[in-house]
C-alpha cells in the first residue's frame, strides 16, 4: 500500500490513473458549472455522458476514425441536452423532472441501439481511438512529466478548456450575461441580454462538453460501448459542480480528488485479492458523498437556478 | 365540449405512453422486425396469458412498493431518487433477520424480517432527509450516489460473509422455507407481494386524500412558507416522507428475497428502483394510479422476453421504450389543463357560428 507513494514509478502510474478517470468527471462537471450558472439545472449530465459515448462507439464504428467519433459523441451529447433546452427552458418543464427523464431515456435507448447496432460483437469491439502523445521536453520532468504530459489529445483538450472556460465565465462580456442570467434574469433581461437564448447556448455546451466525457470512455479508455458505461459519473461530476462551488476551477480540482479516489480503489482491488473488491468500488461515491456533507458547508447555487424565466409573468 | 377537453388533459400519460410505443415501432423496424407483430407478442404474454400474467404480477411486486417510495417524498416536495439503494439494504435487513434469527413461528418470522427489512430501506432513505432537511443538502445527488453505496455493500456481503458454502457466483444461504411468501396464482412465481403493495397503495390514497398528515405533507410540498405560517414542521415533514418511503423500497427488496428468490444475491434489482421513478411519473402522484402503472410497467418487463423468442427483438427495447414514455410524460408537463382558456376558445366559436363571424376580434384568444 504505501509503497505506490515511496516508489517513484508507481506514484508516476497512480497519478497517471488518477488524471485519466477524472477526465470524464472533468468534462461533464465544468459542462455542468456552465448549464447551472446559466440558471439550469443539469441533472441530465449522466444520461448525456452515456449518450456521448455512445455516439463515440457508432461514429468510430462506422467511419473508423477516432476525431469522427469524437465529433459524434460530443453531438450525440448536444441532442440529449437539446431536450433539456426545450423542455426546461423554451415549455418550462421542471428541469429536475426533465433532467431525469434524460437519464432515463439515455440508458434505455443507448442499451437497445447498441445491440442494434453492435450486435453481437459489441464486447469484442476494438474502436479506433486517441493514442498518447509525449509534449517533447516537458515529459521528462521527473514524476509529473509523465503524468501531465504524456497523455493522449482528448486530455489535452481537457487542459485548455478549463482555463477557458473561467476565462470566458469570469473575464468576458458573455461570462457577465451568464452569470446575470443564472442570478437575476428580469435584470438581466431589462438590460438587453436574451435571456432564454444564453441558457440553450450554455445547455448545448454542456452536452458537448459531457458528450466529449462519455467520448473519452470510449476512445481513449476501453475502445467498446457496454450498457450503462457512465455508471454515476455524471452524478459524481454533479457532486463535483457543488464541491467546487460553480467555477469550472474549484470542479476540475474536485474531479481530480474523486479520480485520485477512483484510482485509489483499483489500486487497493489489486493488492488486497483477498479482501472483496466492492468495498473498495464504492469508495469514489462515498468519497463524493462525503466532501457534499462535509465540505460543502452552505452551499449557494446560482439564485435563479431551477426557475424558468416568462418575461410576462412576475 | 369542455369536459371532454379536460378528459383530453387528463388522460396525458395515456398519450405519452402511445407516443413512446409509436416511436419503439420505429425502433422495432430499424431492428428489423415488425411492429405489430412485437407488440402483439409483448401484450399478449404480458397479459393474456396465464403464467405471462403471473410473471407479470412477480415484477409489478416491487415495482408498486418502488413507485410509492417515489411518490411519497414527492408530494412534499422532494426527489427520492434512492429507491435502488432502499431495496438494496432492505432486502439486505431482510435477509439477515431471515437467516440469523433465532428459529420463530413462520408467520411472526415473516413479519420480523418484513419490518427488519422496512427498517433497513428506512435507516437507509434517513441519512439524505436530515441531510435536506437540517443542512440543505441536495437529496437527489445523495440518493443517487447513495446507491452505488448499497449495491456494493450488498455485493460485498453475499461474497464475503454472507456468501453459501460453494456457492458458484456471489448469493447468501437459502431462507429457512418456513418463511416462504404464499403464491396467489397456483403454478406460478406470483407470490403475496403485490398484494400488498396494492393495499399499501390504497391505504396511502385514502390518508392523502383524507387525513391530516396527507395534508400537511402536500402542503410542504406546495409552498413550504405557507406551510411554516400554518405552523408545520417542515423538516420533519420531509422526514417522515422520505422514511416511510425508504421502508416502502425496503419491502419491495423483502419481498424479492422472501417472495421469488429466497436467497440475497448480488446485484438482484434489474433497476426496479428507477422503475419507482418511471411509474411515479406516468401515475401523475396518485397511489392508486401508481398500481396501474406498475402493471402496464410489469408487464413491459415480463412480456419482453416472450417478444424476444417470438419475433427475436431484444429485451432492452422495454427500457428504451421507459425512456421514451418518461420524456413523453415530461413533456406532457408543459400542457396544463386552462379552464378559461378553454371556455373562451368555446364561447368566440359558438358566437362565430351563430353570428357568422361577427364576434369581436379581440375576443380571439392569443
Amino acid at each position: 500500500m504505501i509503497e505506490i507513494f515511496l516508489d517513484p514509478t508507481l506514484f508516476t502510474d497512480f497519478l497517471r490513473t488518477s488524471l485519466r478517470l477524472s477526465v470524464p468527471l472533468v468534462f461533464a462537471a465544468v459542462g455542468g458549472v456552465l448549464s447551472e450558472r446559466s440558471g439550469v439545472y443539469n441533472i441530465g449530465l449522466e444520461g448525456m455522458i452515456l449518450a456521448g459515448a455512445f455516439g463515440a462507439a457508432v461514429g468510430a464504428f462506422f467511419l473508423d476514425s477516432a476525431v469522427a467519433g469524437l465529433v459524434v459523441g460530443a453531438s450525440f451529447g448536444m441532442l440529449a441536452a437539446l431536450i433539456l433546452a426545450v423542455l426546461g427552458v423554451s415549455l418550462g418543464v421542471n428541469q429536475i423532472v426533465t433532467g431525469i427523464a434524460i437519464n432515463l431515456l439515455a440508458l434505455g435507448l443507448t442499451a437497445f441501439l447498441s445491440r442494434v447496432v453492435f450486435g453481437a460483437q459489441a464486447n469484442t469491439l476494438n474502436l479506433p481511438g486517441f493514442k498518447p502523445i509525449a509534449v517533447p521536453g516537458l515529459v521528462a520532468i521527473p514524476v509529473l512529466g509523465p503524468v501531465l504530459f504524456g497523455q493522449d489529445a482528448l486530455v489535452y483538450l481537457m487542459y485548455a478548456t478549463v482555463p477557458l472556460l473561467y476565462f470566458m465565465m469570469f473575464a468576458t462580456p458573455w461570462g457577465l450575461n451568464i452569470r446575470a442570467v443564472g442570478e437575476n434574469p428580469r435584470a438581466a433581461d431589462t438590460a438587453g441580454i436574451p435571456v432564454n437564448a444564453v441558457r440553450y447556448a450554455c445547455v448545448l455546451a454542456s452536452g458537448i462538453l459531457a458528450g466529449l466525457g462519455g467520448s473519452f470512455l470510449v476512445l481513449s479508455q476501453v475502445f467498446l460501448f457496454s450498457e450503462n458505461m457512465s455508471a454515476g459519473k455524471g452524478f459524481i461530476a454533479l457532486a463535483a459542480v457543488i464541491l467546487g462551488r460553480w467555477n469550472p476551477v474549484g470542479a476540475l480540482l474536485a474531479c481530480l480528488l474523486f479520480g485520485l479516489f477512483d484510482a485509489l480503489q483499483l489500486r487497493l482491488q489489486f493488492l488486497n485479492p483477498d479482501v472483496p473488491y466492492e468495498i473498495f468500488v464504492a469508495l469514489p461515491y462515498m468519497a463524493s458523498i462525503l466532501a457534499l456533507v462535509g465540505l460543502v458547508g452552505r452551499p449557494s447555487p446560482p439564485a435563479a437556478a431551477g426557475i424558468v424565466y416568462r418575461r410576462e409573468t412576475k | 365540449m369542455l369536459a371532454a377537453i379536460q378528459l383530453v388533459y387528463l388522460l396525458k400519460s395515456v398519450w405519452a405512453i402511445l407516443a413512446a410505443l409509436l416511436v419503439g415501432s420505429i425502433l422495432i423496424v430499424l431492428a428489423g422486425s415488425d411492429p405489430i407483430a412485437a407488440y402483439a407478442a409483448l401484450f399478449e404474454g404480458a397479459f393474456a396469458e396465464y403464467f405471462g400474467f403471473g410473471n407479470t404480477l412477480v415484477k409489478m411486486s416491487p415495482q408498486v412498493l418502488a413507485g410509492l417510495a417515489v411518490t411519497l417524498p414527492l408530494r412534499a416536495g422532494q426527489f427520492n431518487i434512492g429507491a435502488e439503494g432502499q431495496i438494496y439494504i432492505g432486502a439486505l435487513f431482510a435477509t439477515l433477520a431471515a437467516l440469523y434469527l433465532p428459529p420463530l413461528p413462520g408467520w411472526l418470522h415473516v413479519l420480523v424480517s418484513s419490518l427488519a427489512g422496512m427498517a433497513g430501506g428506512g435507516l437507509w432513505a434517513l441519512i439524505p432527509a436530515v441531510l435536506k432537511a437540517y443542512h440543505r443538502i441536495n437529496e437527489i445527488i445523495i440518493t443517487l450516489l447513495m446507491n452505488y453505496v448499497a449495491i456494493n455493500i450488498v455485493s460485498y456481503a453475499v461474497s464475503g460473509p454472507m456468501m453459501a458454502a460453494d456457492a458458484p457466483f456471489p448469493y447468501s444461504d437459502q431462507i429457512p422455507d418456513s418463511l416462504f411468501l404464499p403464491h396467489v396464482l397456483p403454478r406460478t412465481d406470483a407470490h403475496l407481494g403485490a398484494v400488498i403493495g396494492i393495499v399499501i397503495a390504497v391505504v396511502l390514497f385514502f390518508l392523502f386524500r383524507h387525513s391530516t398528515v396527507g395534508f400537511s405533507l402536500s402542503t410542504v410540498g406546495r409552498n413550504v412558507d405557507a406551510a411554516r405560517y400554518a405552523g408545520i414542521s417542515v423538516a420533519r415533514h420531509i422526514i417522515v416522507g422520505f422514511v416511510i418511503a425508504g421502508a416502502m423500497a425496503g419491502l419491495a427488496g423483502t419481498y424479492e428475497v422472501l417472495g421469488l428468490k429466497y436467497r440475497l444475491f448480488h446485484m438482484f434489482s434489474p433497476g426496479y428502483g428507477y422503475d419507482g421513478i418511471v411509474v411515479t411519473f406516468l401515475a401523475a402522484g396518485n397511489p392508486l394510479f401508481v398500481v396501474v402503472a406498475a402493471a402496464f410497467l410489469g408487464g413491459l418487463r415480463s412480456g419482453a422476453g416472450i417478444m424476444q423468442r417470438a419475433v427475436g427483438i431484444d429485451t432492452t427495447l422495454v427500457e428504451a421504450l421507459q425512456g421514451l414514455v418518461v420524456i413523453f410524460v415530461a413533456t406532457g408537463l408543459a400542457f396544463r389543463f386552462e379552464r378559461t382558456y378553454w371556455a373562451r376558445v368555446l364561447r368566440v366559436r359558438r358566437e362565430f357560428d351563430a353570428g357568422q363571424g361577427t364576434g369581436p376580434k379581440s375576443e380571439m384568444p392569443p
